[in-house]
C-alpha cells in the first residue's frame, strides 16, 4: 500500500468557507430539492413574459369565451390551459407567474428592507448600550408581543392600498425580528477584544459599527432573513386574501386566491388552488432552506 | 415587590396611551367617512349637519381628547354603518370568537402535547420525523389557505361538513354556544382546526424540545432505575417538568389566537370580531376600527403584564434586575 498523501491544513478563504458550507449543506436531500425548487421559482418569475403562453393583464388578449375552462382545454387561443382558466378568462398558469413576479418582489423587497432597518436599529442599540439600548429593546420587545398580522393589518389600513403602502407595512411589522437579534448578536461581539482594539484607534464609530461589528454578527441574521422573506410573502397572501393588500390589476399570488375563492364552493377548484399550491411550494421552500442553514451555521453543532 | 409592581403598571399605562395616540392619529388620518356614510348626490346642508354631529370639524388634538374623555366612561362612540354604540357591537361578536379560539386551544393542547411527547421520547423514530414535518407545515404554510383546502376538501368534496357559518346556538349564561349541540359541532370543527394549526406546531416543538432534555436527566434514570413503568415515567415525571414554559408560553398564545381569528373568521365566514374588523377596514367604518385596535392592544398588555408578575412573583432575579 502507499503511503497516504500528505495534507497540509487548507488556507481558510472565502472560498474554503463557501465550499465547506456547500458540503454541510448538501447532508440534508430535502433542503437541497427545497433549494432547487426556489431557483426554478425564480426563474419563472424573472422570465414570465417569455415562459407565459398569455399576458394575462392585457385586456386585448382575454376572451370571455374562454371563461372558467376547466385544466387540460384548449381555448380559443389555440393552446391547452394545462391548470385552466378563470372568470376573465385568464389562463391560470400565466396568472400563477406574474403573480409569482409580485409576491416574489413584495417578499424580497419587505425582507431587505426590514433587515437595513432592523440591523441599524440593532446595531445602535448594542454599541451605545445604556439608556438609548434600554429604551430602543423596550420597544422592540413590545413590539414582538403583538402578533405581525396585526400590526400589518392597522398599518394597511391607516395607509391604502398599493404596493408601496404594503411593503411599509410589511417593513414596520418585521423590523423588530431584526432588530432583536443583531441586538443579540452583537452586544455578544461587543465584548470581545478585537471590537475594545477597534475602539481604541481614531477610528469613526459608524466605521466600528459597520466594518467590525456588523460582518461578525451576519450569520444568524442571514438565517432570520431567509425565514423573514418567507413570511412577507405569506404575510402579503393574507392581506391580499383579506382584500387589504394589491388591487386585482397587479395581482400577487394572495389576490389570486381570493379571486378564485368564490368559485371554490361551486367545485371549480383550480383557480384558487394552483395558486395556492404556488405560494404553499415557495413559502415551504424557503423554510426548509432558512432551517438547513440555520443547523450548518449553528456552532453549537458536532462536527 | 409593590415597587416592582407599581413600575410596571405605569408601563402597561404609558404603553396603551401611547398605542390610543398611534391609532387614533393613523386612523383618523385616512378619508372623510362623511363621504362613505351618505350619498354622492346629497346637499352640502346635509353635510355639514353630518360633519358637526360627529366633531368631525374640531381640531384633531380635541378630538381625540373628547375620544379619550368618552373612553373613559366606557362610550367607544357610535358605529357609522350599524348606528349601534360600537362597545356593544364588539361585544356581541366576542362570544363567537372566544369559543372559536378556546377551542382552537383545546384541539391544539390535545393533539400537540401528546404528539410532541412521542417526537421527544422517541427523537430517531419514523414517526416522529412525520410529526416535526407536520409541524414545520403549521409552522409555514399561511393559515388562510389551509382553511381553503379544508373547506374543499370536507365541504365542497366529501360534503360531510358545513363550508361556513355559525349555524345554531343555544344561550348558556347569556352566551350563545356553538359547542353544545352536535350539529354546531359541525360547524366551530373545521375553523376550529384552521386556527389550531399554528399552535399546534408551537406546542409540539416546546414539548418535544422539553421531553429531549428531561428524558436525559438523573431524576428519570432513578424512575426508571425503581422499576417504574415507562408509561409512568414519562406521564408523571417527564410531564410535570416540562408543564412550566408549556403552560407560559400558551398564556402568551391566547391573545395571538384571538388576533389570528382575523384571518379564519374571514375564510370561514364566521361571525365574530374578526370578521368585523375586516368588514370595518373595507367600508372605513373608523369607530369600529380604533374601538377594536385599543381592545385588543388593551389585551395583549394586561396578559403581558399578568404573565411579568407571575413570572416576578416565582423569579425573584427578573425583580431585582428591574428594579435597578
Amino acid at each position: 500500500m502507499s503511503s497516504a498523501p500528505v495534507i497540509t491544513a487548507p488556507v481558510e478563504t472565502r472560498w474554503v468557507r463557501l465550499g465547506n458550507f456547500w458540503s454541510d449543506f448538501k447532508q440534508n436531500p430535502a433542503a437541497v430539492a427545497a433549494l432547487i425548487v426556489i431557483v426554478s421559482v425564480v426563474l419563472m418569475a424573472v422570465l414570465a413574459p417569455l415562459v407565459a403562453p398569455q399576458d394575462p393583464y392585457n385586456q386585448e388578449t382575454l376572451d370571455l369565451f374562454d371563461a372558467r375552462l376547466e385544466p387540460g382545454e384548449v381555448g380559443s387561443g389555440g393552446y391547452v390551459h394545462w391548470l385552466g382558466t378563470d372568470a376573465a378568462g385568464r389562463d391560470v398558469f400565466s396568472a400563477i407567474l406574474y403573480g409569482l413576479r409580485t409576491s416574489l418582489i413584495v417578499g424580497v423587497m419587505a425582507g431587505t428592507l426590514a433587515l437595513v432597518l432592523g440591523a441599524t436599529v440593532g446595531l445602535v442599540a448594542a454599541y451605545y448600550g445604556g439608556r438609548v439600548e434600554a429604551v430602543i429593546m423596550r420597544v422592540i420587545d413590545l413590539q414582538l408581543s403583538l402578533p405581525a398580522i396585526l400590526l400589518a393589518l392597522v398599518l394597511v389600513a391607516m395607509l391604502g392600498q398599493g404596493l408601496p403602502q404594503l411593503v411599509t407595512a410589511l417593513v414596520a411589522a418585521q423590523y423588530a425580528y431584526f432588530a432583536r437579534t443583531t441586538h443579540g448578536a452583537a452586544s455578544a461581539e461587543r465584548r470581545k477584544d478585537y471590537i475594545e482594539a477597534a475602539l481604541s484607534t481614531p477610528l469613526p464609530a459608524r466605521q466600528v459599527l459597520f466594518r467590525h461589528l456588523l460582518p461578525n454578527a451576519l450569520p444568524p441574521l442571514i438565517v432570520v432573513a431567509t425565514v423573514q422573506v418567507a413570511n412577507s410573502i405569506a404575510l402579503e397572501a393574507t392581506l391580499s386574501f383579506l382584500g387589504l393588500g394589491l388591487p386585482l390589476t397587479q395581482p400577487s399570488l394572495g389576490s389570486l386566491i381570493s379571486n378564485g375563492f368564490q368559485f371554490l364552493l361551486s367545485g371549480r377548484y383550480w383557480i384558487s388552488i394552483y395558486p395556492g399550491i404556488a405560494l404553499m411550494l415557495t413559502v415551504v421552500a424557503i423554510n426548509l432552506v432558512g432551517d438547513q442553514v440555520r443547523h450548518v451555521l449553528n456552532p453549537r453543532r458536532s462536527r | 415587590m409593590i415597587g416592582f409592581f407599581i413600575q410596571r403598571v405605569l408601563q402597561a399605562l404609558m404603553v396603551i396611551v401611547a398605542m390610543s395616540v398611534i391609532v387614533f392619529l393613523g386612523v383618523y388620518a385616512i378619508g372623510n367617512p362623511i363621504d362613505v356614510m351618505i350619498d354622492p348626490a346629497s346637499d352640502q346642508a346635509l353635510r355639514e349637519a353630518l360633519i358637526q354631529r360627529y366633531g368631525l370639524d374640531r381640531p384633531l388634538i380635541e378630538q381625540y381628547f373628547v375620544f379619550m374623555g368618552n373612553l373613559l366612561q366606557g362610550d367607544l362612540g357610535e358605529s357609522f354603518i350599524y348606528r349601534l354604540p360600537v362597545l356593544n357591537l364588539i361585544l356581541s361578536r366576542f362570544p363567537a370568537t372566544l369559543e372559536l379560539a378556546l377551542t382552537a386551544m383545546m384541539i391544539a393542547t390535545c393533539l400537540g402535547i401528546p404528539l410532541g411527547l412521542w417526537a421527544g421520547y422517541k427523537p430517531d423514530s419514523l414517526s416522529a420525523k412525520v410529526i416535526m414535518a407536520v409541524s414545520v407545515l403549521g409552522f409555514s404554510v399561511p393559515t388562510f389557505w389551509v382553511g381553503l383546502l379544508l373547506i374543499m376538501t370536507f365541504a365542497v368534496e366529501l360534503g360531510w361538513l358545513p363550508s361556513g357559518g355559525r349555524g345554531p346556538v343555544t344561550e348558556v349564561l347569556g352566551m350563545p354556544l356553538s359547542i353544545t349541540t352536535l350539529e354546531g359541532w359541525s360547524y366551530i370543527i373545521l375553523p376550529a382546526f384552521n386556527l389550531a394549526l399554528f399552535k399546534l406546531g408551537l406546542l409540539i416543538r416546546l414539548t418535544r424540545a422539553g421531553t429531549i432534555e428531561v428524558m436525559s436527566s438523573d431524576y428519570v434514570r432513578f424512575a426508571r432505575a425503581q422499576g417504574l413503568s415507562e408509561g409512568k415515567v414519562v406521564g408523571l415525571h417527564v410531564l410535570k417538568n416540562i408543564s412550566i414554559p408549556i403552560v407560559t408560553v400558551f398564556g402568551l398564545e391566547l391573545g395571538s389566537t384571538l388576533a389570528f381569528a382575523v384571518v379564519t373568521e374571514t375564510v370561514f365566514n364566521w361571525p365574530g370580531m374578526g370578521k368585523l374588523i375586516i368588514d370595518s377596514i373595507t367600508v372605513l367604518d373608523r369607530p369600529v376600527m380604533v374601538a377594536y385596535l385599543i381592545l385588543v392592544v388593551f389585551l395583549f398588555v394586561v396578559i403581558n403584564l399578568v404573565v411579568d408578575l407571575i413570572y416576578g412573583q416565582l423569579d425573584p432575579r427578573i425583580r431585582v434586575k428591574a428594579a435597578s
